[in-house]
């Protein structure tokens, strides 16, 4: 292969982001799926792409790993160019795609054996990593047994495994755990977790907000096509409506004595006296600590303080006016995401 | 998850740095002909694994041979002294060409079910997902090669004219295969489901397999019908294969031109359908898997 000398040389020096898209647009016929994205995600961090089926997330991944060509932008992995040099962007990338993309035939050992041979690795080695990925993913047991007899959350750390058998430096997940239940997905959250400790970049797509803010540093917010929002988690939230401090008290009767002694010193309180509640904008932990104070030197005696910030859902639904995982509002737009892939969602 | 900007910052550039700047994928890519063996072998675990994927080329043309050479094949005259030794390279032929089934089949289930993105993201050929699957369909269609010298052997076909005749027999019939299986790849990238591709092929290449010398000899067939069967590729295969393996005399002097030669003439069409159909099946299956 020509570009191994070349692509080591450059790979080796390199230190700038894994990942990058610069004003990535992709239009299919009079349908522009993505239009004009742009993000960058350092090395070792995790990037969360959010946003509602159809928004573009699985274009935008399908473009940054070489399965289709942008229109216009670019997309760069790990310093090389997705359109140029397409071949060095495979070596340095894995993909699980969001339509399972194992052979059902195969047996989760005869996947790995397929894939990493595939990469170029030994035959010993395929069979040592084998051994160690299916341990890994808790499927040392099913590891004989062919895939289709799989449940829906053996085959998705399956397709994981897949991805990992060359230890990519960098990692595309498009909707890792669509279709999983609760405690499937909490699992491949820590096995995704363990593999940016190992330094993986990762950049997951994801309609759920708890999974954003659960695993990645930064979130890029899109919708129909367009980046609307970029920060952390955090960032996020606090860029969207207030935090509030939320105060229960103790006895019933000190609801009063309490709302006038919070009012002294906030602009406004909302008093809910079946839940003996009272709540007040605050601009942040400072409010809170001080409000804090307050209470510790008065009589009335608190169940509960604390400041409650507004959760992801809160911030896409005053981002895009409608929430994130209701799917059928924002369809009309979507079918180009899934020209290629039938099946691939729901 | 951490924020970048913590006080572990230093631990995990450290840590990023080496694995970016050293890949495990730092070995040579395979050549091409480990990608297609890999390809092969993928395939070869699915039909152990269904062995019911096998019936197009067992249980299928042995049921042919049994119906036309005991059920229809009394009332049949050919220029053969036996029906039965006569009818087996049309058989033949016939099985090789449902090679294109088969890898129509395959290709469009595997673009169905996304696993050509997988091969798609990994540093291999473009091509050899095409080629292992086209010498899959070649082993494929060569197992029905294989059941059907048996069978013909046991009812009474044999190799009369040598065997330099006869192993050139069987190669004109790969060859076929070989053009057949560019048809495959045109019919299983350019359908959408496999209904689809098995409607398209049953409508198609069943009735040109009979449309043809294969099971009835075209002298008695309705003058524009004759001439259209005897120019069909397969006609040419046909009577190649029969007057290679000594089966029958040469064909008479009012057969169509490709019948009077038919080596050259079989040769000339599977080259001719490669070229015309490999470029347009290369398109469809680019145009498939790119958007």
């Amino acid at each position: 292969m020509t570009i191994t000398t070349d692509a080591r040389a450059v790979r080796e020096r390199f230190t700038g982001p894994a990942i990058e898209a610069e004003h990535l647009v992709k239009r299919f016929g009079d349908m522009t799926a993505v239009d004009d994205v742009s993000f960058s995600v350092p090395q070792g961090t995790v990037l969360g792409l959010l946003g509602p089926n159809g928004a573009g997330k699985t274009t935008t991944v399908r473009m940054m790993t070489t399965l289709t060509v942008p229109t216009s932008g670019t997309a760069r992995v790990a310093g090389h160019d997705a359109v140029r040099d397409p071949e060095a962007v495979r070596r340095s990338m894995g993909l699980t795609g969001q339509a399972a993309t194992v052979d059902e035939m195969l047996t989760g050992r005869e996947n790995l054996r397929l894939i990493g041979s595939l990469y170029g690795l030994p035959r010993a080695e395929v069979r040592r990593l084998s051994s160690e990925l299916l341990e890994r993913f808790s499927l040392a047991e099913s590891g004989d047994k062919v895939a289709k007899e799989y449940s829906g959350g053996m085959r998705r750390r399956l397709d994981l495994a897949v991805s990992l058998i060359a230890a990519p430096p960098v990692l595309f997940l498009d909707e890792p755990t669509t279709g999983l239940d609760p405690r499937s997905r909490v699992e491949l959250w820590e096995v995704l977790s363990g593999l940016v400790r190992d330094g993986t970049t990762l950049l997951l797509t994801t309609q759920y907000l708890e999974e954003a803010d659960q695993l990645a540093d930064r979130i890029v917010v899109i919708d129909h096509g367009r980046v609307i929002a970029e920060g952390t988690a955090l960032e996020l939230k606090d860029q969207s409506g207030q935090a509030a401090i939320v105060l229960t008290v103790s006895h019933a009767d000190q609801l009063e004595e309490a709302r006038a002694l919070l009012a002294s010193h906030v602009s406004e309180v909302h008093v809910d006296e079946s839940a003996r509640q009272l709540t007040a904008p605050a601009d942040g932990l400072s409010d809170m600590t001080r409000v804090a104070a307050v209470f510790d030197r008065s009589e009335i005696v608190l169940d509960d303080l604390g400041l409650k910030r507004p959760s992801l859902d809160d911030v896409f639904l005053s981002l895009t006016g409608h929430r994130a995982e209701q799917d059928a509002g924002g369809q009309t737009e979507a079918p180009a995401e899934q020209t290629t892939h039938q099946g691939e969602s729901r | 998850m951490s924020q970048p900007t913590t006080d572990t910052d230093t631990d995990i550039d450290t840590a990023t740095r080496t694995a970016v700047a050293a890949p495990a994928v730092d070995h040579r890519p395979p050549g091409l002909a480990r990608q297609v063996q890999m390809m092969v072998w993928r395939n070869l675990k699915h039909t152990r694994r269904q062995p019911e994927m096998l019936t197009d080329v067992t249980i299928q043309p042995v049921m042919f041979v049994v119906l036309f050479a005991f059920v229809f094949g009394g009332s049949i005259q050919t220029d053969s002294s036996s029906y039965r030794e006569w009818l087996l390279p049309g058989i033949m032929a016939q099985t090789m060409a449902f090679a294109s089934f088969i890898v129509a089949n395959g290709l469009n289930m595997d673009l169905e079910k996304g696993i050509i993105d997988r091969f798609r993201s990994l540093p291999i050929s473009r091509g050899s997902v095409l080629i292992g699957r086209s010498v899959y369909g070649i082993i494929h269609s060569s197992i029905g090669i294989f059941v059907m010298s048996i069978t013909g052997l046991v009812i009474g076909w044999r190799i009369r004219n040598g065997f330099v005749d006869g192993v050139l027999a069987f190669l004109l019939l790969l060859l076929f295969g070989f053009a057949m299986i560019w048809v495959g790849i045109l019919v299983g990238s350019a359908m959408r489901s496999p209904e689809a591709v098995n409607g398209l092929m049953f409508t198609t290449i069943f009735p040109v397999t009979f449309l043809a010398n294969t099971f009835a000899p075209t002298e008695a067939m309705a003058p524009v019908l004759r001439t259209i069967a005897e120019w069909n590729p397969i006609s040419s295969l046909v009577q190649a294969m029969r007057e290679l393996w000594g089966n029958v005399p040469p064909a008479p002097a009012d057969a169509a031109l490709p019948l009077q030669h038919p080596v050259v003439t079989s040769i000339a069409w599977s080259v001719l359908i490669t070229a015309v159909i490999a470029p347009l099946a290369v398109r469809a299956y680019v145009r498939r898997t790119t958007d």
